[in-house]
């Protein structure tokens, strides 16, 4: 996170300037940054943080449909939604903790199998040869499509009877495999996730190598370095920043992932693939209990910001280290 | 600088499985969109039995998919165009002042990327109809109201990569134009931007895509007039008939015009990416 | 400001307002000459459902003068719509809503109830079909929408496939469905297609067949789900793919009803248990003279409390929003629509049932498929649960169906113990839920 963590460059030098347009001048020069920040900071509130917070006192009252239609009137519930969702001897507390479970596997996976996909793919393109821009283009495709075509198409050849997917494999007849429902429903949301994201992986990765100089992969030839001390002790540690970048951003994208799933299982996902997101609209949007999906989102929230602040704090001090 | 063998090998092998990977179901889209339904219905088949050009012809009356690709390119880009404008001003700030603050924004701007849509769909939908009550400017139902909450999703990464971009430019060409009496806002708009201009493009790609397929907010904030494509789509899919070929189809004439923009920009991509944002 | 930033700020300016422009689907603002209509999605496309409904609403502007601005909406976005005109106030003045969610909209109390007054400028309550007025909310409280189109269950089959095998008159109890399911199945054919993966398809039939058993799913608004009738019930449906194996495990992922219309016209399954929907099997490319229909089979000896009913009363109600700046256009626009006239003309379009008394005399009701769901539904039909926590408890039981069928195709085996532990896990759902 280059703005977070570097230093930023001073402000730049006023002009020397008459005495009595210093006074006017230097106030102009302190609110400047706030201004400019202003239209950023007025959207964010109207749009991320402002419904967060009513998001968040949603979670404290009992907000069912007998109050929907005029929720000032809803009772308090206290933490009595939380207590709902926490209580793991209950249905829905069980339920919410399964989703998570599989969320963070769903989510380990796929981002480890992006991110591999991503960076095996822009390494092994850094040398030209042939077909290398046309190669790279396509692989950006999955990225360019527009997300429901592309997963409506997944479910199409995912399904067991009149799929490709199986017709590939070679399966068919009463021993197929399925692939939208059952355990390997997991695996086929992991593999359209996957080739959903892994192009993004590839061309941030891509942007990264471009960075490094050519000269030191001479030195390390000089020095009598091979391939893969060359990747080792040069490809790898200068790609580390934008890893760490790339990483984190995969993992919240992928974590929040609510489309996919939606699509490609429509409103009810199997269990084994049953990602946090959908099942907290399934709590909310589908049975109209707000107060109980808002509980559940704040402590995916807290989860959150917890791995990221985490995340965050051991690679600025992995940074610190290095430096 | 000579490979190995194994390298020259394992790139074969994994750039071979990725085209085939990235290719099947782009395969599927294209000659499924060319079947008749009954084919389309029935066991996979590699090539159509019988090719029609149909599924071209009714996508258009089946549902109303003009109205709705104009409203996706209306949404994406007014938000591009305004996420992408905002977000030179704020990365600006954040590159070039040092001001109480600054750490606060960037932090709190990025960790909006955390929230789950599902929290905050139901009370930005609520906040958006009671400034229409109140003040008359209709959000809910209008592809204002989805312009201005796009262009706030892209809007964190939009500004972290460009304060990434605006540092790689020297200071030196700034204080060169405050010298010559340039005001900071002319010296943004005449010597930043147009030296940022990749890494502008990059963002604006990352923008469009963003409000492209979303799908969460846009199924509750539109109706029939202002829906977009990405819900829109679903239309060919009916409780009693889905026109998987139409949907294929339609998926197809939609998605050439955003991959072919997209390719055509790609190297912008790139370049901005590597200026900016992986620096 | 220089030239450029005033030009950029106006180019800006311009967007926002081309943004904004346009748009706005909100109800009628209190304009007595305009209706904004919500229609769900009943023919096999939107288009279709625009074709049919556009000339009733001409007809409705000629004789009234009331313009009805109509939008047709998919089911997978029509309870988001109506959630999100319950919490803003900006909705619609008419709309459609499945009748299974009558209750649980009442509960929020944004649609205008019906009580006898309002009834009364509609045409009166005695003009429509009893079951079907049973199903538009709580007992005891007035109706808060009246029935549009009604709906019951039958069991397609395909007659030209009966004859092959001999079999003269399709089944009347379920063993002789297990029976001729039986006979019917063989490789390439299934005796039966279920959408055993379609939610609340399972949640109708649990309901079916637990009347059959004697289950009851609600005492008063307390969910009592995991009764031994209710499991029975899931059971027997369970296990025409599980033990007589006369389904398709491929089923199990059926989530829409079009692949069942298929296999029934594609002569990969026999027999269909399907709301009334001949206009669907046109579409799939069915051979309509092949196509046959009966009541949904009873059992062969009733358990005791058992219930004569083989279907739930189904069908879409047509409410007013209350917060309807035109309420008299809206109720007038209510008599329309289920004036004897129109509910011909629409219902005979949509291949439903009129949901009020005179309609039935016009020969497109009298034909052989047309009594059997009408004596279906004026006769053995059963209202789902007229409970606020309706959709909640198909939710929770379609899905627990929904999995154990997909358990089910994977060669596990589901037996009673089973589902009445997903049963009772579906009760804790709907208690911490209400």
């Amino acid at each position: 996170m280059t703005t977070l963590v570097d230093q930023p460059p001073a402000a730049p030098a006023a002009g020397a300037r008459p005495p009595r347009r210093r006074v006017r001048a230097r106030r102009r020069r302190i609110a400047l940054p706030y201004l400019l920040l202003l239209p950023a900071l007025a959207l964010e509130l109207l749009v991320h943080i402002v419904p967060m917070l009513v998001g968040i006192a949603m979670s404290f009252r009992k907000l069912t449909q007998f109050y929907i239609r005029n929720w000032s009137a809803a009772p308090n519930a206290g933490l009595g939604n939380y207590r709902v969702v926490l209580d793991l001897d209950s249905a829905v507390g069980r339920e919410l903790l399964h989703s998570f479970g599989v969320t963070v596997a769903f989510t380990v996976v796929s981002v480890g199998a992006a991110w591999l996909l991503g960076t095996a793919a822009a390494v092994l393109m850094q040398p030209v040869f042939r077909g290398r821009g046309l190669l790279r283009a396509f692989f950006l495709v999955p990225y360019a499509l527009p997300m429901y075509a592309a997963v409506i198409t997944w479910a199409f050849m995912l399904q067991r009877d009149t799929g490709l997917v199986n017709g590939l494999l070679g399966l068919d007849g009463p021993d197929a495999p399925f692939w939208l429902i059952g355990g390997n429903s997991f695996w086929s949301l992991v593999v359209v996730s996957v080739w959903r994201t892994w192009p993004f992986a590839f061309l941030i990765v891509m942007a990264g190598l471009q960075n490094i100089p050519q000269d030191l992969y001479e030195a390390a030839a000089l020095d009598g370095a091979g391939w893969w001390r060359r990747f080792r002790s040069v490809t790898q540690p200068l790609l580390r920043p934008v890893n760490q970048v790339l990483l984190l951003v995969l993992f919240l994208w992928t974590f929040n992932d609510f489309n996919t799933p939606y699509v490609l299982f429509g409103e009810s996902a199997p269990r084994e693939a049953s990602l946090i997101s959908v099942h907290i609209y399934q709590s909310s949007f589908v049975t109209w209990n707000f107060g109980l999906g808002s509980a559940m989102s704040v402590l995916l929230l807290l989860f959150l910001l917890l791995v990221t602040a985490g995340y965050l704090a051991v690679a600025s001090r992995r940074r610190r280290v290095d430096a | 600088m000579r490979e190995p063998r194994g390298v020259r090998w394992t790139r074969r092998a994994v750039l071979g499985f990725l085209i085939v990977f990235t290719g099947l179901p782009l395969y599927a889209m294209a000659t499924s969109a060319l079947k008749p339904l009954g084919d389309v219905q029935r066991d996979w088949r590699w090539f159509p039995s019988k090719i029609t050009f149909r599924p071209f012809a009714d996508i258009w009356t089946t549902i109303p998919l003009g109205r709705y690709f104009l409203n996706s390119l209306i949404v994406s880009g007014a938000a591009t165009v305004l996420s992408v404008t905002i977000a030179i001003f704020a990365a600006y700030a954040i590159s070039r002042y040092r001001f109480p603050g600054r750490r606060l924004f960037s932090v709190s701007v990025l960790s909006t990327q955390m929230f789950p849509g599902i929290l905050f769909l139901l009370p930005l939908f609520l906040i958006f109809v009671n400034i229409g009550n109140s003040t008359g400017v209709a959000l809910y139902g209008t592809r204002l109201g989805l312009v201005l909450t796009y262009l706030t999703f892209s809007l964190p990464f939009a500004i972290w990569m460009l304060a990434g971009y605006f540092d790689s430019i020297p200071k030196e060409l700034d204080e060169a134009s405050l010298v010559d009496g340039n005001g900071p806002i002319g010296t943004l708009l005449r010597i930043v931007v147009p030296a940022a201009m990749p890494g502008i493009v990059a963002v604006a790609i990352y923008s469009f895509m963003t409000a492209w397929g979303e799908v969460l907010f846009a199924s509750v904030m539109t109706d029939s007039g202002t829906r977009t494509l990405a819900v829109g789509l679903q239309e060919y899919s009916t409780e009693v008939q889905v026109y998987w070929n139409q949907v294929m189809a339609a998926s197809l004439i939609v998605s050439v015009p955003i991959v072919a923009g997209f390719l055509l920009l790609q190297r912008y991509l790139v370049a901005g990416l590597t200026a900016g944002a992986v620096k | 400001m220089g030239i450029r930033q005033i030009a950029s700020a106006a180019a800006l300016a311009l967007l926002a307002v081309t943004a904004a422009g346009c748009g706005g689907g909100g109800s009628s603002a209190g304009n007595p000459k305009e209706l904004v209509y919500w229609a769900s999605n009943q023919g096999t496309s939107l288009d279709h459902d625009r074709r049919v409904l556009e000339p009733r609403l001409a007809e409705f502007t000629r004789q009234t003068g009331i313009k009805v601005k109509l939008e047709v909406i998919g089911w997978p976005d029509l309870l988001n719509r109506i959630l999100a005109a319950t919490t803003s106030g900006e909705g619609p003045d008419v709309l459609n809503i499945g009748n299974t969610w009558s209750a649980s909209l009442q509960a929020t109390g944004a649609l205008l109830p019906f009580d006898d007054a309002t009834l009364a400028k509609v045409g009166g309550k005695d003009r429509f079909l009893g079951p079907c007025l049973a199903a538009t909310g709580a007992e005891g409280k007035p109706p808060t929408a009246v029935p549009l189109y009604g709906q019951a269950y039958g069991l397609y089959y395909n007659k030209k496939l009966f004859r092959e095998a001999g079999i003269e008159k399709p089944p009347a109890t379920w063993s002789e469905l297990v029976d001729i399911g039986k006979r019917l199945t063989r490789p390439g054919r299934w005796g039966l297609t279920l959408q055993a993966g379609q939610v609340t398809e399972n949640a109708h039939h649990a309901a079916i067949l637990g009347a059959q058993h004697g289950a009851r799913f609600f005492d008063g608004t307390k969910p009592t789900l995991a009764s031994d009738p209710a499991a029975n019930a899931i059971k027997q449906y369970l296990d025409l793919m599980q033990v007589h194996k006369i389904v398709n495990p491929g089923n199990a992922e059926y989530t829409d009803t079009a692949k069942s219309l298929k296999d029934l016209a594609d002569g990969r399954a026999a027999m269909f248990m399907n709301q009334a929907s001949a206009g669907s099997f046109q579409a799939v490319g069915m051979k309509m003279e092949d196509l046959g229909v009966a009541p949904i089979p009873m059992p062969d000896r009733f358990p005791p409390g058992g219930r004569k009913v083989n279907s739930f009363v189904a069908g879409i109600n047509l409410a007013v929003f209350a917060d309807t700046g035109n309420r008299d256009g809206a109720l007038k626009f209510v008599r329309f629509m289920t004036s004897t006239e129109q509910q011909v003309a629409l219902n005979k379009a949509y291949g439903s049932l009129p949901t009020v008394k005179d309609a039935y005399a016009d020969p497109a009701f009298q034909t052989e498929h047309a009594k059997v769901f009408q004596q279906v539904l004026s006769g053995t039909a059963e209202p789902m649960p007229q409970v606020p926590q309706e959709s909640q408890f198909e939710t929770a039981v379609g899905t627990a169906m929904k999995t154990m069928f997909a358990d089910i195709a994977a060669g596990q085996t589901v037996d009673a113990a089973t589902i009445k532990g997903r049963l009772a896990q579906a009760d804790q759902q709907l208690a911490a839920g209400g």
